[in-house]
């Protein structure tokens, strides 16, 4: 064997895995959403529209984004600068930040469940410091901001960790003389933060904000979870109509709206955040 | 001026001001870290109570250590076979990713070729798309070959989804072994495959450990994918997931604390790479 064919050999495996199960499967999900039985057609995106929650699945699935994205923003900030600030149990800390990484989004979303429900935690809470007199419904239709604001709460704890991640090592690349300039200039731990943490940090804030949303938009289990049918999500509904009512194009349909939401966000965040030319460190 | 405005503006001593910091930094560290181990210590607690307490208002705070519910979940109808196939898929999906990623990993790491920043931009491309979506089109394939609802087929999926990391993560690993301890093993009369186990391999097998449980984990959390690739093989996500709107709460509990005690066991015993690996995953 030798040097020429030995790396290509190594990628061989890997790369025909993703292109059977990458790329193939791509071109199959346009294949399956605009293809019926008399060749292309429009029908599943139409049935798609015409069910009663697609357009509260696209309101609701949209509304979390927005909600989630920024706070997870403004809540990784303050981890990743609490915790460069930090000279002892620094890596314990880190650790324990970032579990609810590790653990299913379903376990997230039950996790929530257990504090929200009738008898749950949250009631018990309120009923013996004198707020409410008997349990409230939280979950339920009635009070569906309470929904809303449950799996909000659901996906800030499960999943500010990965952007404190990506933070936290951006901050590291930062060198130390910047701060030190800024210091000798006058400027307090607020203005070094917000003339020198935040304009370095532009590259890991990008690769932040498009991994989160993305992400945001594939909310699911969570939802699941702590809303049913109550609260519907786009993957939510994209699963529905694939298990439940078999309609495999309508689903598929669903995925592409999906995929051309995501797509256009991260074209958004690579536009908006881009790094000027020269400016990296 | 008065005395009041005097004292007001005697400046305080450094270290007062330091520890004053230093007092709000550590109360903003125990609350976040609250705000992350409380929710599983509640969650624990209703686990590792009986169902009528699970039901009882208002709530216990501490654990009664009733094994009931836990009794209950395991011998539901379905949650063995469920958790057998949990474990199974993970481990196949582990097996793959590393065995496929990680000689990748070691090219990347090793070799400047022709073709490497593209392969690179295929593996990074994966990351901007929402993989679980894919499972759509891979359930038609899979009916057409014969892998529907089979262990191996999800192993297959959930191995897109760990293969990239997978493959960033052995790069890492791999780069981090200076390439002369190989090449000194090929002077000593090693070919390129004893050099790779003699010298290479022990330094590297923790990273490796390391991340092929990271890969278990990754199957082991998937939701969607596994609830539309799976009917009677399901697995324990996709189980709790179906059984959302029908099973009594404590099942649920108890479903979530199985789900939740395995991962963190995992995540525990590799604590000293997650950091490492969530950050390379997401470069």
């Amino acid at each position: 064997m030798n040097q020429k064919t030995l790396p290509y050999l190594l990628l061989l495996p890997a790369t025909l895995f993703l292109l059977v199960f990458f790329v193939y499967p791509f071109i199959q999900v346009a294949v399956q959403a605009f293809v019926g039985p008399s060749g292309f057609t429009l029908d599943h995106f139409q049935t798609m529209a015409r069910n009663f929650r697609f357009w509260p699945s696209v309101r609701n699935t949209i509304l979390l984004a927005v909600v989630v994205v920024p706070l997870q923003l403004v809540m990784a900030l303050a981890m990743a600068s609490t915790v460069s600030n930090l000279k002892t149990a620094r890596s314990a800390i880190l650790y324990i930040f970032t579990i609810p990484l590790g653990l299913s989004d379903l376990a997230a979303g039950i996790i929530w469940l257990a504090i929200f429900e009738q008898s749950g935690f949250l009631n018990s809470m309120l009923t013996s410091l004198g707020v409410i007199n008997k349990p409230i419904l939280f979950l339920s239709y009635q009070n569906s901001w309470v929904i809303f604001l449950a799996v909000v709460l659901a996906e800030l704890w499960r999943a500010t960790a990965i952007v404190m991640v990506i933070l936290v090592s951006g901050m590291g690349l930062i060198p130390k003389e910047y701060y030190e300039a800024a210091e000798v200039f006058g400027a307090g731990p607020w203005k070094r933060f917000v003339k020198v943490t935040l304009p370095m940090l532009r590259p890991s804030l990008q690769t932040a904000l498009i991994l989160r949303t993305i992400a945001a938009f594939e909310v699911f289990a969570v939802a699941q979870a702590l809303g049913g049918t109550t609260l519907p999500v786009l993957v939510g509904q994209i699963y529905d109509w694939q298990f439940n009512q078999r309609e495999t194009g309508v689903a598929a349909a669903m995925a592409i709206v999906v995929l051309i939401i995501s797509i256009g966000c991260t074209l958004f965040f690579l536009r908006v955040l881009r790094t000027p030319k020269g400016a990296t460190i | 001026m008065s005395d009041a405005a005097v004292i007001a503006d005697t400046p305080h001593a450094v270290s007062e001001v330091r520890s004053a910091g230093k007092f709000l930094l550590w109360a903003g560290v125990a609350l976040m870290v609250v705000w992350v181990l409380g929710p599983i210590y509640l969650l624990l607690t209703n686990a590792l109570s009986s169902p009528t307490e699970v039901a009882e208002f208002p709530k216990h705070w501490a654990p009664s250590f009733d094994l009931g519910s836990l009794k209950f979940f395991i011998t539901f109808g379905g949650v063995v076979k469920a958790l057998t196939n949990s474990i199974i898929v993970a481990a196949l999906t582990m097996i793959l990713s590393i065995g496929i990623g990680a000689p990748a990993g070691y090219a990347l790491s090793r070799f400047d070729f022709w073709g490497k920043s593209a392969f690179r931009l295929l593996v990074l491309m994966t990351r901007a798309f929402p993989l679980p979506l894919l499972a759509l089109p891979i359930a038609v394939m899979f009916i057409h070959i014969g892998l529907d609802d089979s262990q191996i087929g999800l192993a297959l999926v959930h191995t897109t989804l760990a293969l990239p990391f997978a493959v960033l993560i052995t790069f890492s690993i791999f780069s981090g072994v200076p390439v002369e301890l190989e090449e000194a093993a090929w002077t000593l009369g090693c070919n390129r495959w004893q050099g790779f186990r003699k010298a290479v391999l022990p330094l590297v097998l923790p990273g490796i450990t390391a991340s092929a449980i990271f890969a278990f984990t990754i199957s082991w959390n998937e939701v969607f994918a596994a609830a539309v690739l799976t009917v009677r093989n399901r697995t324990l996500t996709a189980f709790l997931l179906q059984s959302l709107d029908f099973s009594p709460l404590y099942l649920r509990f108890a479903g979530g604390a199985a789900l939740i005690v395995p991962a963190l066991v995992f995540i525990f015993a590799v604590r000293k790479y997650m950091f490492a690996m969530w950050g390379i995953a997401n470069r």
